[in-house]
């Protein structure tokens, strides 16, 4: 359905848009994003994608179904503290560690940064369900 | 001032958004939900106190905030309500869409039948 | 004593799974499990009768007073030895008496679940924890009950019973509340230890009154007693366990275990002896009329359930003494008479007593057990029953209203004995068809063991049951020791010329049986005016005002939804404004900067666009310009996570609004004027009152901002500089993990929804 124009840079777009959205993840804890933003920001990806292909392809883009990506998003943030259990602490208290990877380029991560992917996760797999439904009902003539 | 003003916005979204949901018809159902969800937004966002000193972030360098900031907790607690208030419009969407499919109306008044 | 309570609860979880590799052998590993605790709390008797209370504690909510508390006594050891050996009893019964069931193990699973249940009401320390499992134990009755599930008179005993013992329970959670805060403790061993200090409390009356009525309605006494002999459709191992021996009698234990705390006072001593006096010629009267063997035994049974509760309102050491006694003898009896009546059924398919006889000669096994039992259950001498019978008496002797109803009352159990447990094996001829034979070991067990324990009881009586009557006795009197001396003989005592007499007009009324049935089908319809009716009447009034208030509330109009919500809103929100009389004072005061002013104009420019706009490009068109310019006012009040949020919310929303509505076929309103502009009325009315609400809440301040907490800490222990993002990942994770939640249905659904969709296409 969409022009050629649109087709041509959504190829280029779509990569970019993808970085950006995992780069808002990432950097949320420091700077504004998040799991919310990165995750919506996907989902436009996607979206664009869709408009200027069509459901099959974007679907194939997807690769897994957006139930699996709902439930592993779930899966992951409900996880994300089971360990601090293990510890005796009370559910969601935050762990934390840091990453050396050289001397001076070190990365905190830490069950938050879990969680927010977690958060990402989903975000992204309920907005890609509905939005993907609703052109389903759009293909059929009513 | 700001308060008044925004109260008067509010209103005024709330408004316009209760008479869509009133009309009988599926589009401007939806529409009216959107204007309602922004007005809870702005509610929220109003009622716990505007200001216009710096966002909520602890600028590099040190580790409490020197210059006073904004209350973070209300805008946490909207930016969920943005997302959810997405998803729920977006579902209630795919159910109208599936209602009318069935029932070959737009019409809610028409649409009775389907809670029986 | 936390694990012995746990593990019917662990064992109910993992039968399913056992079943599946042993099939129905699993039932006997099952009953390992009540046997065991049997052992165990046989092991503990030494000590709990030499005064000892073993206590076990640990927190659980601590916030609500609720700690998992468990304490053993006398009493409770009492009723824990009775619920642990009968509950081995009744499960290996059931693995014959369901044999070939597909659903067995749902029901020995459900059996072991109200065993727990049932060990964790008299073991529990707790007020609180007392009353959760005094409802689970409602909970898994109504699952035994209702276990013929295909039959409608299963299903309706079963609720019944759920709501009458449920209701019951509502009441008891009030009383146990009012009970907990007034002696300023939770803990049974507390409130024990303050000792009738709450009799003169203020709020006595109304705790007493609160627990008599959860009381009264679990152990089905007066006018609470019609659900017990409707319950008798449940299958007969639940009736003989839950209904007989066991359940019935949690409000027994109830009223004993707070006889201590609320007992001995005038109101007490009243209520207690009237309704169980009532209780008592109302199970004797209703017993008349009946010719089925299990109804006629639960109607016996909610008269010994009144002798029970008179003897404790009565309160001498000496009538809690019988009370205690009685309450053995009786749980030995019935629960055995129960399972033969079981045993009759299971192999005659014949359940009228008019019709049953000459049994003896294909079950000599399980008619001996019988006559046994029956002989304990009128009082013949050198029977349980008897025991039981002559400390009854000797505890009435000297109150006149209390003693006729005693003596009709053990009458009438003479007639039953005779009736149920002797009758059926006499000389005679059933009408059944094909050849009764014995019953399997696995269901003889039960009535034998509890045979042996009524000749026991007879024989030894102080030997059998002394030690453990005197400590539970002991425990009913807060501590006092009571001396009990269980004689199988007295020699002729007032109680013994008692007992001959009504021993005699029992044989007698039995020779007159026929005449009995005849008066007593006589009387049959006055049981239609009974509590029953009134319940029956109740729930169908129920069921109409639900009728009438759904089609008043929910007409099915969504335009009328909408109205009643905004003018119920408008309308308590108006009242409370104007009861208070404030208006908003407007003490924050932010200066309106022009991009504001600007913001806020084109926000209710767009939000008047939109209700005016003709197609629906233009109207999701004034939406977006709303939702740019929201996300805009975030931006200029320190809000920039919003402000992203909102933009990528508000290009996704486009898309999805312009993709759907190209499917919908029209975008006018439907109504005329007159309807259009009652709607703008009501939308106006709302738009008012949030203007004003959003006003008044800028006033009020209800607890002190948090905000610094965050800012100072988000840092420090979030490891985050974006204070936005840490408290909704890290301290507020759990809201966010809810809200996360709530997304996932909403995407589930709407795949849900398709695929739906695409089925009935592919029907169709």
């Amino acid at each position: 359905m969409g022009s050629l124009i649109l087709r041509k840079a959504t190829r280029y777009l779509f990569p970019v848009i993808m970085m950006f959205s995992i780069y808002l993840l990432l950097r949320g804890h420091n700077e504004p994003g998040g799991g919310f933003v990165g995750g919506l920001a996907a989902a436009s990806a996607f979206i664009l994608n869709q408009l200027a292909f069509d459901v099959p392809s974007t679907k194939r883009l997807m690769n897994v179904d957006s139930l699996t990506l709902i439930g592993t998003g779930l899966l992951i943030a409900l996880g994300s503290s089971v360990f601090t259990m293990l510890d005796g602490q009370p559910y969601f208290s935050s762990h934390w560690a840091t990453l050396r990877i050289t001397s001076d380029w070190q990365l905190l991560i830490g069950t938050p940064l879990i969680f927010d992917i977690g958060v990402y996760l989903v975000v992204l797999g309920v907005t890609l369900a509905i939005l993907l439904s609703i052109s389903n009902f759009r293909k059929s003539p009513s | 001032m700001t308060e008044v003003f925004l109260s008067l916005v509010i209103g005024v979204l709330y408004a316009a958004g209760l008479y869509l949901m009133m009309c009988r018809n599926i589009a401007k159902f939806i529409i009216g939900l959107g204007l309602i969800g922004h007005g809870a937004n702005l509610l929220i966002f109003t009622a716990a106190g505007l200001s216009t000193q710096r966002a909520p972030i602890v600028p590099e360098g040190v580790t409490i905030p020197v210059v006073p900031i904004v209350d973070p907790l209300p805008q946490a607690l909207i930016l969920t309500a943005i997302v959810i208030g997405f998803g729920l419009t977006a579902f209630v969407l795919v159910l109208f869409l599936s209602a009318h499919e069935v029932e070959g109306t737009d019409d809610l008044e028409k649409m009775r039948s389907t809670d029986q | 004593m936390l694990y012995a309570v746990m593990s019917g609860f662990v064992a109910a979880a993992l039968l399913p799974l056992l079943h599946r590799f042993l099939g129905e052998r699993s039932s006997l590993v099952a009953a390992v499990v009540p046997l065991a605790l049997t052992v165990w709390f046989a092991t503990s008797f030494p000590r709990v009768a030499s005064g000892e209370v073993l206590v076990s504690q640990s927190s659980w909510l601590p916030e609500i007073h609720l700690e998992l508390g468990f304490r053993l006594d006398g009493l409770s050891l009492l009723f824990a030895l009775l619920i642990s050996a009968i509950g081995a009893l009744v499960i290996l019964y059931t693995s014959a008496y369901l044999h070939g069931n597909p659903r067995q193990h749902q029901f020995v699973s459900a059996t072991l679940m109200f065993m727990a249940s049932m060990l964790g009401v008299v073991l529990a320390d707790n007020l609180v924890l007392l009353f959760i499992f005094w409802e689970l134990t409602s909970f898994t009755s109504y699952l035994l009950i209702g276990f013929d599930h295909e039959k409608e008179e299963s299903r309706k005993a079963a609720l019944q019973a759920l709501l009458v013992t449920g209701l019951g329970g509502l009441f008891l959670l009030a009383g146990v509340l009012l009970l907990g805060t007034a002696a300023g403790s939770f803990s049974l061993s507390e409130i024990l230890r303050a000792d009738r200090a709450l009799a003169g409390h203020a709020d006595y009356p109304v705790i007493l009154g609160l627990i008599l009525v959860g009381a009264f309605s679990k152990s089905a006494q007066t006018p609470f007693h019609f659900w017990l002999p409707n319950a008798m459709q449940a299958p007969t191992p639940a009736s003989a366990y839950l209904h007989s021996s066991t359940m019935v009698k949690a409000g027994v234990y109830l009223l004993a275990r707070l006889n201590p705390v609320l007992g001995g006072t005038e109101a007490w001593i009243g209520w207690l002896t009237a309704v169980g006096v009532l209780t008592l010629l109302t199970g004797a009267l209703m017993a008349s009329a009946q010719v089925y063997l299990k109804r006629l035994l639960a109607y016996t049974t909610v008269a010994a359930l009144g002798f029970m509760v008179m003897l404790l309102g009565i309160g001498s050491e000496r009538a809690v003494q019988a009370a205690v006694v009685f309450l053995m003898a009786h749980a030995c009896y019935k629960a055995s008479l129960f399972l033969v009546a079981g045993i009759i059924t299971h192999e005659t398919g014949e359940a009228d007593v008019r019709r049953l006889g000459g049994l003896l000669r294909f079950m000599p096994v399980a008619g001996a057990c019988s006559v046994v039992a029956a002989v304990s259950m009128a009082g013949l001498p050198l029977s349980f029953g008897f025991v039981a019978k002559e400390l009854v008496y000797a505890s009435v002797l000297d109150r006149f209203l209390v003693f006729i109803p005693a003596v009709a009352a053990s009458l009438l159990f003479v007639v039953v004995a005779f009736q149920v447990g002797i009758k059926p094996f006499l000389p005679g001829s059933s009408d059944s068809s094909g050849t009764p034979h014995e019953a399997p070991p696995a269901m003889l067990a039960g009535p034998v063991i509890l045979g042996l324990a009524c000749l026991a009881g007879g024989f030894f009586p102080q030997a059998f049951a002394g030690a453990l009557a005197a400590s539970a006795a002991a425990a009913i009197q807060g501590g006092l020791v009571s001396e009990v001396d269980l004689q199988a003989w007295h020699g002729i005592t007032p109680e013994s010329v008692a007992s001959a007499l009504t021993l005699m007009l029992g044989v007698a009324a039995v020779f007159a049986t026929g005449h009995w049935v005849r008066i007593g089908s006589a009387m049959k319809p006055l049981a239609n005016f009974g509590p029953d009716r009134v319940y029956v009447a109740k729930l169908k009034g129920l069921n109409l005002l639900a009728v009438w208030q759904t089609r008043v509330l929910q007409s099915g109009s969504l335009r009328r939804y909408v109205a009643i919500i905004v003018l119920a809103m408008v309308g308590l929100f108006g009242l409370s404004v104007l009861r208070s009389g404030e208006l908003p004072i407007l003490n924050r005061n932010t200066p309106l900067t022009l991009p504001s002013l600007i913001l806020g104009l084109l926000i209710m420019l767009g939000a008047i666009g939109s209700m005016i706009a003709t197609s629906r490009i233009s109207a999701v068109a004034a939406l977006g310009v709303v939702g740019f310019c929201v996300s805009l006012i975030y931006v200029l009040h320190g809000a920039p996570d919003l402000a992203m949020t909102q933009l990528v919310v508000e290009a996704l929303g486009a898309v999805l609004l312009v993709s759907a509505f190209l499917n919908l076929p029209s975008f006018h309103d439907r109504k005329r004027w007159v309807g259009r502009f009652r709607d703008a009325v009501v939308a106006i009315l709302g738009g008012l009152a949030m203007t004003l609400m959003t006003l008044m809440a800028n006033d009020v301040q209800l607890a002190p901002s948090i905000a610094h907490y965050f800012a100072e800490t988000s840092v420090l222990l979030g490891h985050g500089r974006n204070i936005v993002n840490v408290i909704l990942v890290d301290f507020r994770a759990l809201d966010t993990l809810g809200e996360i939640t709530v997304l996932a249905i909403a995407g589930a659904s709407a795949v849900a929804l398709l695929k739906l969709r695409m089925a009935a296409k592919r029907r169709s």
